[in-house]
């Protein structure tokens, strides 16, 4: 297995538990969503996947090795993560953005050089962005901000060997914190597209939290339904997502979520 | 293909470089006395008899080379400061350093008229760290990491309370000690001699070192301490790593030059609309765009009156307030 998280317990200082005794296992090109309501603990268990937290019992594991025994810049090498919405405090450019990808593949004092900047560029070659490389990312719109970002997280996991003849690279995950949340329909579609093909072109796994059912439904393979910091339902998004389990999940009558409007939109829901 | 960013910018940095030391060689020949370049640097002319080269290094040459030295150090720290917390509004006073500093100072020259020569700089130094212990301890308290928030917070109030002290010591001082610790806060580089750079350099040096090594980690601390951390960066040391050293490089520059303002938030934002937004960029940049500033602004506060001097921080606040405002409005 690819990602596991075994028992993973975690609590913020001074309040209840946040994530309580989660197990997951994420396979080589899994393509799961995590869906819950607000405070179900997403974020936090995609930090503890992430290793940017630490959990305070259980273990999460990287083809086996324990997340704590890794370093932090061999583990960026194999992780990213893309946060909700990310804001500058400077003006960096697009490809500046793309570039600090590859940071965790450089010595302490190390420059980019060359296979570098051309490895940044066709990270945003595929999320549609190239054209945009010298723009200051302030200037970008949601959705190409978010797209940046994405080819940035995409540098940093480009680890395929700059020679033939090396060993091939080993398996890589991709954290999304609810990428389509602050964008409209047009920016969820391209961003939607964009992590389907991702999935398809590259052998990267990927997780992603998402509040957008439709979105779960359209583009995970799997979901996990997390309430209260524990798993309530997983399996393939087709069988989990039903009426009963998503009122449950969101604590609302079934026949309310039958007659809401938007759900009829969502037809997969049986 | 695609050219790096940073070496679109080098030349940029390499001509500020050359600035700099242009007008740290420049500076010394304006003044009231005027002094020859021919006669500055003749070999013929034994030194005790070199008029003109007594002026150039004796007299001149340490003032321009102190401006050059805080200018630099004050610049560099406040863009790392402005790094750390993530606000492109922050300086290198932000934090309390000065407050602590001055008041330092304030009780040195006040209490300490017994003391040697250079216990006013040691005392602003003491007072620096002490503010910057205080700060620390605050906001590590309740976080595991350094709270950029309680951080801001425990730097502005401790200003505040800092300057009440400093109200009190004045109080207690008499007219001739009142008129010392004004001109003191009003940020001066009359220095006497090196030996106060001298002083204060190995300070900054190690101050620098840390900085070369934070460029990296403070572009990524822009996109976020989550971003950041998930990239491979240890947060927690270089937020910490960031704000000692950037208090101890302010610290001793304060202890050459006073608190001169606004040079440690000016320079970095010129800085950045030539080179953009990468540290590694911008902190090389500013080390010389500001030592190049502040020697400029010594030699206007030196000339503008004369034969009478002004403080340098008189000139910096008149240049820097309205550019503050400037910046306020632009950024909108």
């Amino acid at each position: 297995m690819l990602l596991q998280a075994d028992n993973v317990t975690f609590t913020y200082r001074r309040s209840d538990a946040v994530i309580d005794g989660v197990s997951l296992a994420v396979a080589r090109g899994a393509l799961v969503g995590i869906l819950g309501p607000n405070g179900s603990g997403k974020t936090t268990l995609l930090r503890l996947l992430a290793g940017t937290l630490k959990p305070d019992h259980g273990t999460v594991r990287l083809d086996g090795q324990d997340l704590r025994q890794i370093s932090r810049t061999a583990l960026a090498r194999r992780f990213a993560v893309v946060p909700q919405e990310t804001q500058l405090a400077f003006e960096y450019t697009a490809l500046e953005i793309a570039l600090m990808g590859r940071y965790p593949h450089l010595g302490p004092f190390e420059v980019e050089g060359p296979d570098d900047v051309t490895r940044a560029m066709a990270a945003l070659e595929a999320t549609g962005t190239a054209r945009l490389a010298d723009r200051p990312f302030q200037t970008l719109s949601g959705g190409e901000k978010q797209r940046v970002i994405i080819a940035s997280a995409l540098a940093q996991l480009d680890d395929t060997p700059r020679s033939p003849g090396q060993p091939a690279s080993s398996g890589r995950v991709l954290l999304l914190d609810e990428p389509t949340a602050s964008l409209d329909l047009r920016y969820q579609i391209e961003v939607a597209d964009l992590i389907r093909r991702l999935h398809a072109e590259r052998e990267i796994a990927i997780v992603l939290s998402t509040h957008d059912l439709q979105f779960a439904a359209s583009v995970c393979l799997e979901v996990v339904l997390l309430r209260e910091g524990r798993i309530l339902a997983r399996g393939p998004s087709a069988d989990v997502l039903t009426i009963d389990r998503l009122a449950r999940l969101y604590e609302v009558d079934p026949a309310q979520l039958r007659r809401h409007r938007g759900l009829q939109m969502t037809a997969p829901f049986s | 293909m695609s050219e790096h960013p940073l070496r679109r910018a080098l030349p940029i940095v390499a001509g500020l470089f050359v600035a700099m030391v242009a007008v740290v060689i420049a500076a010394p020949f304006v003044g009231a006395t005027s002094i020859r370049f021919s006669r500055v640097f003749s070999r013929s002319v034994p030194f005790a008899n070199n008029l003109d080269g007594q002026i150039f290094f004796v007299a001149r040459l340490p003032r321009a080379l102190a401006a050059a030295f805080v200018g630099g150090a004050l610049s560099a720290a406040g863009v790392v400061f402005q790094g750390l917390l993530r606000n492109p509004l922050a300086t290198p006073y932000t934090l309390g350093v000065s407050a602590g500093a001055a008041l330092g100072a304030m009780i040195a020259i006040t209490f300490g008229s017994a003391w040697p020569t250079g216990g006013v700089a040691s005392a602003s130094l003491a007072g620096a760290g002490l503010a910057v212990i205080v700060v620390y301890a605050l906001a590590s308290a309740r976080h595991a990491g350094l709270s950029t928030t309680v951080l801001l917070l425990a730097g502005v109030t401790l200003n505040a309370f800092f300057s009440a002290l400093i109200l009190f010591v004045q109080y207690l001082s008499n007219f001739a000690q009142v008129f010392r610790a004004m001109r003191w806060l009003m940020g001066d580089l009359d220095v006497a001699g090196y030996a106060p750079i001298l002083a204060a350099l190995p300070f900054v040096v190690v101050a620098f070192v840390a900085f070369a090594w934070l460029a990296r980690p403070l572009n990524l601390l822009s996109l976020g301490a989550d971003a950041a951390e998930s990239r491979g960066v240890n947060v927690n040391r270089a937020q910490r790593l960031a704000f000692f050293s950037a208090s101890l490089a302010t610290g001793a520059a304060v202890s050459v030059g006073g608190p001169i303002g606004f040079v440690g938030i000016i320079v970095p934002h010129l800085v950045r609309m030539l080179v953009g937004a990468d540290h590694r960029l911008v902190l090389p940049a500013s080390t010389f765009f500001g030592a190049a500033f502040l020697v400029v602004c010594d030699v206007i506060a030196r000339t503008l009156i004369a034969p009478m001097e002004l403080p340098v921080g008189v000139i910096t606040a008149i240049i820097g307030g309205p550019f503050f405002l400037w910046l306020l409005i632009r950024r909108k």
